[in-house]
């Protein structure tokens, strides 16, 4: 789960980093209102989870309360990237001299917390990686002690000598630590952390990205999710205990497993077609979580056929046949439907779809094949 | 012999008392593994799928000599379930429950690496040595007992194809599913390395997919350690780019991770790549000799 610039930097402000004040507005009204109170410069950002928003003209700077309703009446209600802005950050600017990236990620390698820090902040730290790999410094923390003082100060000076940034860098690397901890976070960054013209190390941007697994854990976090920022069908589909993401074909497809949905989607295009979605129904055997599966699925006008690939082990057949009868039932389905039952209890599943109207297939190759012949055809 | 686990290894289950667990409890026993008991805190002295009920794993150790554990319990519990069962002594552990917190994870990693156990898992099918011995969830009547190693990320993409195996007229010596998550006790390279020491296994079969950078890891292992025939294939290469992949995990793997950088890996070692999982038995006919007979037997 992502959380806002704005919600990332009170988890800061509460561990005493320094953030450049600010507050969030939803109407060019309060915009005006924030920059009032803080006075001088500010910067309205717009609060959206998708990285480029300075690029995509939804960061602007406003040199007056009147200049910040302007600014946040033109991003508030912008598309970047296929979002909406619903709400802008309104801050005080400050005067940056330098840029730096501090970042702490859960790093696949090491199995550990890991540090990335460099000197070329605030551009995207990819091309950086990409590109300028030794302007990049890592450190993996073994969680079990903890990170100390003095392995930030070491990568504080691996990456600057200037002794008011190491300062300030310190004290952030060891607040990411603790939001990382604290939160469960798979991802929290400051890019850029500043100095100002004046010496002084603010952090004026944050991410922070949340361990889904984690969040029953934490009520808190789990109250910052922006519903607004996700796709609905992928919102009813995680509370279904579904896996879906949205795709641009035609062939739906409904699969147990992620790595066999990912195969079938593979196929659909080895074949000449276009999956419709990836949706990944789970490793327990629930007949309702089909029924959703099925609703989602139909709701997308440009699916023409729906393609069941189903390989039963913790996931009964009997069980995946139950409910794809019970959907059938309940809705009007109106395309063709392939179904392919194999594993645990395919025999009674195979049984209990005799005499239905579906199309029943006993390889994956054929009833990819089948699907998208029903469809109309490869594309 | 065979790989993790043999006929005697003594099986409980954490869980038991579970739907899935007790269903897969009694599935393994039926397949002729060696479940000696389960644990329930709070279920001590009950009896469930025929075998005893314990409170604690070190009170099933004391009384069954298990040294085999196959986690069902709830995600929020899981990585205590781990914990539990290293700490008690079991030598492997094999976790089935998805959805454990990452960050705990991390921790027990190193737990169990430093007590001398192996964890497979969290989020995988289990293991199985057909005609030996079943842990886990593999669905045990689509396998049989032959030559060829199998090792996949995934759950229901490796039983596809061990199907493919058994049809073909080709069984298998062990099949791996090491989980999901981005962190897994076992990795590819544990299990290529424990094929290559296993008189059983002849060739392999690795089925990765996107993310991370362990298919990368091991094509180069393979290159340098093994010389047994292998052959993958690689699952998401239609799934759009940033969908559950961390942009900081981009950094770390230096633009890999996606199913292009694996399977050109796999390429520059040497191990064929198949397009589709059912070419991936006709491609190890071509490495095999016993698999392009097989194949010519079976049409």
């Amino acid at each position: 789960m992502k959380v806002h610039e704005y919600q990332a930097k009170e988890l800061f402000v509460e561990r005493g980093l320094a953030v450049p004040e600010g507050d969030v507005a939803s109407t060019p009204d309060e915009a005006e209102a924030i920059a009032a109170r803080i006075g001088g410069q500010v910067v309205v950002k717009a609060q959206v989870h998708v990285g480029g928003r300075g690029k995509a003209g939804g960061v602007k700077l406003a040199k007056d309360p009147a200049e910040a309703r302007e600014k946040a009446a033109a991003i508030l209600g912008m598309d970047i990237k296929g979002l909406t802005v619903e709400t802008v950050l309104v801050t005080r600017a400050v005067d940056i001299a330098e840029e730096y990236y501090v970042g702490l990620i859960m790093d696949r390698a090491s199995k550990r917390p890991m540090f990335i820090v460099s000197a070329a902040g605030g551009v995207d730290i990819e091309a950086v990686a990409a590109e300028t790999p030794e302007k990049i410094h890592t450190l993996a923390v073994d969680p079990r002690y903890g990170v100390k003082p003095y392995q930030v100060r070491q990568l504080a000076f691996a990456t600057t000598d200037d002794p008011a940034v190491v300062k300030g860098m310190s004290k952030a690397l060891m607040t990411l630590y603790e939001v990382f901890m604290a939160t469960d976070a798979s991802l929290v960054e400051i890019n850029p952390l500043v100095k100002t013209t004046d010496g002084e190390v603010w952090s004026v941007d944050a991410k922070l990205n949340i361990d889904d697994n984690a969040l029953f854990r934490h009520e808190r976090i789990a109250a910052m999710r922006d519903l607004s920022a996700e796709d609905p069908s992928e919102i009813e589909a995680k509370e279904a205990g579904l896996s879906f993401v949205k795709l641009d074909g035609n062939v739906g497809c409904i699969v147990n497993g992620a790595g066999l949905a990912m195969a079938t989607m593979d196929l659909v295009q080895h074949f000449g077609g276009s999956p419709a979605n990836f949706l990944d129904i789970g490793g327990s055997s629930n007949p309702e979580k089909v029924v959703t599966a099925m609703k989602i699925i139909l709701r997308d006008e440009s699916v023409k056929a729906i393609l069941f690939n189903i390989f039963g082990g913790i996931t009964r057949c009997d069980d995946v046949a139950a409910g794809l009868l019970k959907a059938n039932e309940m809705m009007d389905v109106s395309v063709p439907i392939v179904v392919r039952l194999t594993g645990t209890n395919e025999e009674e599943g195979r049984k209990m779809l005799e005499g239905s109207e579906l199309h029943p297939a006993v390889t994956m190759d054929e009833a990819v094949q089948k699907a998208l012949e029903l469809a109309g055809g490869a594309q | 012999m065979s790989v993790f686990t043999d006929k005697s290894s003594r099986i409980i289950v954490q869980g038991i008392t579970g739907r899935d667990g007790g269903f897969h409890a009694g599935q393994m026993k039926e397949y002729g593994g060696n479940l000696v008991g389960g644990v329930t805190p709070g279920k001590g002295g009950q009896e469930h799928v025929g075998v005893p009920v314990f409170n604690t794993v070190g009170d099933a150790v004391e009384e069954t000599g298990a040294n085999v554990s196959c986690i069902f319990v709830p995600p929020a519990f899981a990585v205590d379930a781990i914990y539990e069962a290293v700490d008690s002594g079991i030598e492997l552990v094999v976790c089935i429950t998805e959805g454990l917190p990452v960050n705990d994870m991390m921790a027990a990693y190193t737990f169990v690496k430093e007590r001398g156990a192996r964890l497979i898992g969290p989020n995988c099918p289990g293991l199985i040595s057909p005609g030996k011995s079943k842990v886990g969830i593999l669905p045990g009547h689509i396998c049989r007992e032959g030559k060829v190693g199998v090792v996949s990320r995934s759950g229901t993409l490796t039983y596809e194809v061990i199907d493919q195996l058994t049809r073909s007229g080709l069984g298998q010596s062990t099949c791996i599913g090491i989980g999901g998550d981005p962190i897994v006790g076992t990795n590819f390279i544990d299990c290529l390395e424990a094929f290559e020491a296993d008189t059983d296994t002849e060739a392999a079969i690795l089925i990765g997919e996107i993310g991370g950078d362990d298919e990368e890891k091991a094509a180069e292992y393979i290159q340098q350690n093994v010389n047994i025939p292998v052959v993958s294939f690689i699952a998401g290469r239609t799934a759009p780019p940033g969908k559950r992949m961390g942009h900081a995990g981009a950094i770390v793997s230096g633009g890999k991770g996606t199913a292009e950088s694996k399977e050109a890996a796999f390429r520059e070692a040497g191990v064929a790549v198949a397009a589709k999982p059912s070419d991936l038995v006709p491609l190890l006919a071509d490495a095999y000799a016993p698999a392009k007979e097989a194949l010519q037997k079976n049409g």
